[in-house]
């Protein structure tokens, strides 16, 4: 039991720690592409100083994504040889396309993007960016339908007995169109454009407050305001259709979310609230029958409840998964709240003398960090307690082999390296975010005139 | 069976995986190499030339490490989850060293001040020492084989892994990757920089060659089931002599100034040894030490065929595309070394 707790801490914080980074690759990617092409579009100088600019910090938020991303491939084998045997099959073809198709693209790209401004054409510089930014879209492809098929398995048949047994691929393609995938991978998206554009929105509403670099800050703004507004309302549509998958294919999943016990009956949609999950109540405010009509179009439709599931296939931690579904619902509509306000005052041509709106602005760029994790916390904690739904349990998943003791050394190893990492990161975006858009190239002109004096004395 | 030309389909898995191995072995080892002489340069400048020498491609280095890991777990499930959860602590260490080197090339520059930039070197310097030997410690005892027993659950402590042949092979690819990386400096680098590599791509190579005949002495008297192959079909003996030769050919070229080529022999080498590791084993993968008869073979530990044509085809298809990503990133750096205000 311990080592299954252990276990999963150890993935849970790997992960999520993980995550705080490669939504921020795709977003600023896309970013990083509007803000180059306008720029060979228009000629505009200040876009490429953007573009540059953008990359500086993309380049941060990348190499620790990377570094952080392989320990959750090894971890399945190291802690989870079991789940391994089980799904390598299924779930290893997936992540082997991953690192095919998508990381060798990203990767490949990476460093001309970062290092090539001045060695090659602008427009294969351009080109570069691009590779970099589909390659990062297709690394969420792959593991989206990989995590997809862990919540709702298709195209597989299971082989051998006990120990042995294993899922087998029988169909491919149903397998990477499993029922959740498509839905969930809008959803993903869509929240990692958001995380990119908030922090631009975050760092020039900064600047813009401090009357600094105000002319440059206020193009970067709008263009991260188009696709903040464009995808915080997107959201509304991919979160609705992900739920609405979740209410089909996951039903224990979508009665924890909304605390909804009762085996089968009307379900309230709550706006917030909280669980007992002895009493099997909810107090809070609520839509009366609001569930019923999301998922079935009217009020009187009823909905399984957590209480027509047998009691060990249901999810235990019922009031986190409640809260942290609903956070995440509240930051969306945060979100396409901000938008709408910012987009209203652009409209009336008075964006940039809304002091108050700015300073939302620096702030919010946590929101949609936090939001993609709450949803993945959600997502995740109600498929519990199976790993593969409805096929194994993540308590017969574990490496055998693996003592408590062993994971303690790499969980404490890990928390170490992390907490460190995570404060360099910080101090070092802050650092960048200061220093401004600009590069002084009097000065590293200087400097690498004296390192080249340096290489040939 | 279903076959391909006449070979099954975990045996074609099983080369594929080989390649992505020794991929992985020729990429990042030029650039664990580089890394692990690092703090052998003393001037500022030095080093940042040598880590900029690696700067564009150590990334996509890494990444065939991530892809012939997704590649083992697709292919050969069993094989992935024994020797992963076995090793537990070897690739837990590996992994934290992985991201320390990362991290140190990526912050080292970002500040100007002297303990800054000496702790980063220091970390990332110890992370490209320590990472090769850790991979040869994987290496070393897979070649050693594990206490498999069937139905049985392996588990193995960290003193049994850190066993003298897994260390002596952890050493082997340590001076391996020494040698590599410095032909690959030797190529990037000019004026001093390059004087001192050359001195030490010379002691790097003697140093190689001391370990690898021990590592060949130590298999041949104490390792009996690695030279069955060698024994039965003696054509084979043809791949360890082309190593050897490949490896002399290096100082040689390096004496000409011809380190093109002699990364070519140096590359050549590391598939090569990689080969020899797959005959010795094939077609076991995990060797049993309790009974040969619980071995994991190829054929035992892979997906279902039908998984593993997939994935064939995914090869035919990603291969040629990540070759022309890869050509394309060395083309557009070729040549020395230039430091500009984007470098590290």
């Amino acid at each position: 039991m311990e080592v299954e707790i252990l276990a999963r801490i150890q993935f849970a914080f790997t992960v999520a720690f993980h995550y705080i980074y490669p939504p921020l690759s795709i977003g600023l990617g896309l970013l990083m592409v509007i803000m180059e092409g306008l720029y060979l579009w228009t000629k505009n100088k200040e876009y490429e100083i953007l573009a540059r600019f953008w990359t500086r910090i993309f380049a941060l938020t990348f190499g620790i994504g990377v570094a952080t991303g392989i320990v959750m491939e090894f971890e399945f084998g190291t802690n989870w040889a079991t789940y391994s045997r089980y799904v390598g099959d299924v779930f290893g073809s997936a992540l082997a396309a991953e690192g095919i198709f998508a990381f060798a693209l990203e990767s490949g790209f990476l460093g001309v993007l970062l290092f090539g401004w001045n060695r090659v054409k602008p427009w294969v510089h351009f080109v570069s960016t691009i590779g970099v930014f589909l390659g990062s879209m297709f690394s969420a492809i792959w593991i989206v339908i990989a995590n997809s098929w862990q919540q709702t398995p298709a195209g597989y048949h299971i082989v051998g007995e006990g120990m042995n047994a294993r899922a087998e691929i029988t169909d491919f393609w149903a397998m990477v169109f499993n029922p959740s995938s498509m839905d969930r991978l809008s959803h993903v998206w869509l929240g990692a454009f958001l995380a990119g554009a908030f922090l631009v929105l975050s760092v020039h509403a900064y600047y813009l407050l401090k009357g600094r670099f105000v002319e440059i800050s206020q193009k970067a703004f709008k263009i991260a305001l188009v696709v903040a507004l464009i995808f915080s309302l997107g959201q509304l549509f991919t979160g609705h259709q992900s739920a609405h998958g979740v209410s089909e294919n996951q039903p224990a999943k979508l009665a924890a979310m909304e605390g909804h016990f009762d085996s089968l009956a009307t379900a309230d949609m709550y706006i917030m609230g909280w669980v007992d999950k002895e009493k099997q109540e909810v107090s809070g405010i609520a839509i009366p029958n609001g569930l019923s009509f999301l998922t079935h179009g009217s009020f009187d439709e009823e909905i399984k409840g957590l209480n027509a599931f047998p009691e060990n296939e249901r999810p235990t931690a019922l009031n986190a998964i409640f809260q942290f579904y609903h956070l995440m619902v509240a930051i969306g509509m945060m979100l396409i709240v901000l938008s709408l306000f910012a987009g209203f005052f652009w409209w009336r041509g008075t964006l940039f003398q809304q002091k108050w709106l700015l300073t939302g602005f620096v702030w919010a760029v946590f929101l949609p960090q936090l939001a993609n994790q709450f949803g993945w916390y959600a997502a995740e904690m109600g498929r519990q307690p199976w790993v593969v739904y409805g096929l194994l349990r993540t308590s017969d998943a574990l490496s055998e082999a693996v003592t408590a003791s062993q994971v303690w050394f790499s969980l404490i190893m890990f928390t170490f390296i992390y907490s460190i990492l995570f404060l360099l990161f910080i101090y070092l975006l802050n650092k960048k975010i200061k220093h401004g858009p600009y590069e002084d190239n009097d000065r590293s002109e200087r400097v690498r005139q004296r390192e080249m004096v340096d290489v040939v004395s | 069976m279903d076959t391909f030309l006449g070979i099954d389909y975990p045996t074609w898995w099983f080369f594929v995986v080989g390649g992505l191995f020794a991929g992985y072995a020729v990429l990042d080892g030029f650039d664990f190499g580089a890394g692990a002489w690092h703090l052998f340069f003393r001037k500022e400048s030095s080093r940042r030339i040598a880590l900029n020498a690696i700067g564009p491609v150590w990334d996509g280095n890494e990444v065939w490490l991530v892809i012939g890991g997704g590649a083992l777990f697709a292919g050969f499930p069993v094989v992935y989850a024994t020797l992963f959860s076995a090793m537990y602590i070897p690739f837990m260490l590996f992994l934290a060293f992985l991201i320390l080197r990362a991290v140190s090339i990526e912050f080292r520059s970002k500040e100007p001040m002297k303990w800054w930039r000496q702790g980063w070197d220091i970390t990332y310097s110890i992370a490209s020492i320590t990472l090769p030997i850790l991979l040869g410690i994987v290496l070393g005892n897979v070649l050693l084989g594990f206490p498999i027993r069937a139905g049985e659950v392996l588990s193995i402590s960290l003193l049994e892994a850190l066993n003298p042949f897994a260390i002596i092979v952890g050493l082997t690819t340590l001076f391996l990757f020494m040698m590599h990386g410095a032909i690959y400096l030797a190529m990037k680098t000019d004026g001093r920089l390059f004087s001192k590599v050359t001195i030490l791509l010379r002691r790097s190579t003697i140093a190689f060659i001391i370990m690898f005949s021990i590592t060949t002495l130590y298999t041949v008297l104490y390792i009996p089931h690695l030279t069955d192959t060698f024994k039965s079909s003696p054509a084979y003996f043809i791949l360890p002599l082309a190593g050897i030769l490949s490896i002399a050919n290096i100082p040689r070229l390096a004496k000409k100034r011809e380190y093109w080529q002699a990364f070519i022999f140096s590359s050549l080498s590391i598939c090569l040894f990689l080969l020899i590791v797959a005959v010795e084993l094939y077609p076991v993968i995990l060797y049993s030490t309790i009974d040969e008869a619980f071995s994991i073979t190829a054929q035992q530990a892979a997906s279902s065929n039908k998984t593993l044509r997939i994935m064939l085809r995914f090869s035919a298809l990603g291969f040629p595309l990540v070759g022309l990503y890869t050509y394309f990133v060395y083309r557009t750096f070729r040549g020395k070394v230039q430091l500009d205000e984007m470098s590290y």
